[in-house]
């Protein structure tokens, strides 16, 4: 079975905010046929069965000793769970940055005025196309410590610049959602607001943009999740999210075979945190869907 | 020298408009008087639609002049939010604000171009809505209402900018055809009350009924008009004859 793409799916050219794939789409294969998919049961289902898997991994490596693996997993939860705060943290300021500065390089790219509109055009392809990790990397080394503002210095903590060096891939992924999304409203809307005597900006802001909210709302919201799981890239600038606290408790350990339970545990955090996001993503666009 | 209500409404002189390297309106010159009601036919692609969008500058022209109410939109310096004040346009696709109700699509206009009054705006909306017989749908969306019911709030949501004169392009041609004659009826009541209308439209039997005066478009230029008696009995061009004999 192989529906017919959506029309918000074949709109949206971003392969990085594609809804889910129809393959695991439960709704459209008949959701009893992957009850493990459905819904939040489903959810505690998968959680469960990654933690089983999880300690047979633990078990086939060290015989009896798995209750003590739980044991040590569970010592170093709140450790770990600070840090996943943090990854939270850093995905809400990156979304909300990238959103704003992504909302204005997508409607820079329709501007009127040439030059505008091609340099929006070049930023949005440049910081599009570019790996995250680099992004991650030139953040941290041309970002002050501490910038100055009027006489007052503002420190500027590593976490802080990773999240400015992931704002930049989501502003550029923004800008071609509010691209899209405003050439995707029927030109007619253009037309007849024009002939009322809107001003551009008036069209705009009352027209056309409240319609691409709609359209907008699931690819922004699978742009969120993927960047959640982008977030442990950090680590590997020295940012002490959940990654990297759980790759220090790990040495501390220093115990081989806790190193498979202990990741997909961390996983099991992500996990927990993203599936939901892309369950209401789906049950979004369903509506709207629907709705027209 | 200031526009009086005794001189055409709109004047079109020698109008060319091309596309690229196609040329689309070849000369095309007519009045248009207060009050009167003009219906323009001919097989599509003859420009029909282009050239009601040069009326209110949706479309630049290349060459000729239009005047309206003495204001020419041939003009770089041209303030086309104003002429689009007066000119009010229906499409054939309707172009409702489908997030807004149909009372909302009518007074969002007056609200935000002509800043007026809340209170009386809505009044106006009310009445409007009243008057093209969609009473208690003021709150109903675009994607609730038919075809016939979203094309007469557009036609509404036009008048609530109380223009002086109003163009319709084709606006029965997407509709059932039960609901076309609903359609009919509000303009003609418009025409009847003695706005300025200029019409394009497929609908014979209307075109003879409404207007004062039909001109038949051919590839960009006007091939023959007259008063629908005549038009409809004298023509003699071959080409309005074969379109006649196609669509009656
Ligand atoms: N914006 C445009 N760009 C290019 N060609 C256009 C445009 N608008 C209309 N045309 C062309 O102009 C011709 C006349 O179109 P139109 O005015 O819509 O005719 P009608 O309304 O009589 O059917 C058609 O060949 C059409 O393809
Ligand atoms: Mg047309």
């Amino acid at each position: 079975m192989t529906p017919a793409p959506r029309p918000e799916q074949a709109r949206c050219d971003l392969a990085v905010v594609l809804p889910l794939s129809p393959a695991l789409d439960p709704a459209r294969n008949g959701g009893a046929r992957w009850p493990l998919f459905h819904g939040y049961r489903g959810l505690a289902g998968i959680a469960l069965l990654i933690l089983a898997f999880a300690l047979t991994q633990a078990h086939a490596q060290t015989g009896p000793g798995a209750l003590s693996i739980i044991a040590t997993i569970w010592k170093w939860t709140p450790l770990m769970a600070s840090g996943f705060v943090l990854n939270v943290v850093i995905s809400f300021l990156a979304m909300a940055i990238g959103t704003v500065l992504g909302t204005f390089l997508g409607l820079a790219q329709i501007s009127q005025l040439r030059p505008l509109r091609a340099v929006s055009w070049f930023v949005t392809q440049f910081f599009r196309n570019a790996p995250w990790l680099v992004l991650l990397f030139y953040a941290m080394l041309l970002l002050p410590f501490q910038l100055q503002i009027g006489g007052v210095a503002i420190a500027l903590p590593d976490w802080l610049k990773a999240t400015f060096g992931l704002s930049l891939p989501v502003m550029a992924n923004m800008s071609e959602l509010v691209r899209g999304a405003i050439q995707s409203i029927a030109y007619g809307q253009w037309e007849s607001a024009e002939s009322l005597a809107f001003t551009r900006w008036q069209t705009l802001r009352m027209v056309i943009l409240p319609q691409c909210v709609k359209r907008m709302l699931p690819p922004w919201m699978n742009l969120y999740a993927i960047l959640v799981v982008g977030t442990p890239l950090c680590s590997i600038v020295g940012v002490n999210e959940a990654m990297t606290l759980t790759s220090n408790a790990l040495a501390a350990e220093a115990n081989h075979a806790l190193l498979v339970p202990m990741y997909l545990y961390l996983l099991a955090w992500f996990f927990l945190y993203c599936y939901p996001i892309a369950r209401w993503t789906v049950a979004l666009e369903r509506r709207f869907a629907i709705k027209g | 020298m200031a526009w009086t209500p005794d001189q055409p409404l709109i004047q079109i002189k020698d109008v060319h408009k091309s596309f690229g390297a196609v040329e689309v309106l070849k000369g095309i010159s007519f009045d248009v008087a207060k009050s009167e009601v003009i219906c323009v036919i001919g097989p599509s692609g003859s420009g029909k639609s282009t050239l009601l969008r040069c009326i209110n500058a949706l479309v630049p022209i290349d060459r000729g002049s239009i005047m309206v109410e003495g204001q020419e939109v041939h003009d770089p310096k041209l303030d086309k939010l104003a002429l689009r004040r007066k000119v009010g346009m229906v499409f054939q696709q309707y172009n409702l604000f489908p997030h807004r109700t149909a009372q909302q699509n009518i007074m969002m206009a007056p609200l935000h171009v002509l800043k007026q009054d809340r209170h009386e705006v809505e009044a106006r909306a009310r009445r409007l809505l009243k008057k093209v017989r969609l009473e208690g749908k003021e709150n109903a969306y675009p994607g609730e209402l038919s075809g016939g019911q979203q094309q007469r709030v557009a036609i509404a949501r036009s008048l609530a900018m109380n223009p002086d004169v109003m163009l319709f392009d084709e606006v029965t041609a997407a509709l059932d055809p039960e609901t076309v004659k609903e359609v009919l009826v509000t303009i003609r009541e418009l025409a009847e009350e003695g706005m300025t209308c200029i019409i394009v439209t497929h609908e014979m039997g209307f075109a003879r009924e409404v207007a004062g005066h039909i001109y038949f478009t051919d590839r960009g230029v006007i091939v023959e008009h007259g008063p629908p008696a005549e038009f409809f009995v004298k023509a003699r061009d071959p080409r309005t004859r074969q379109f006649l004999s196609q669509i009656l």
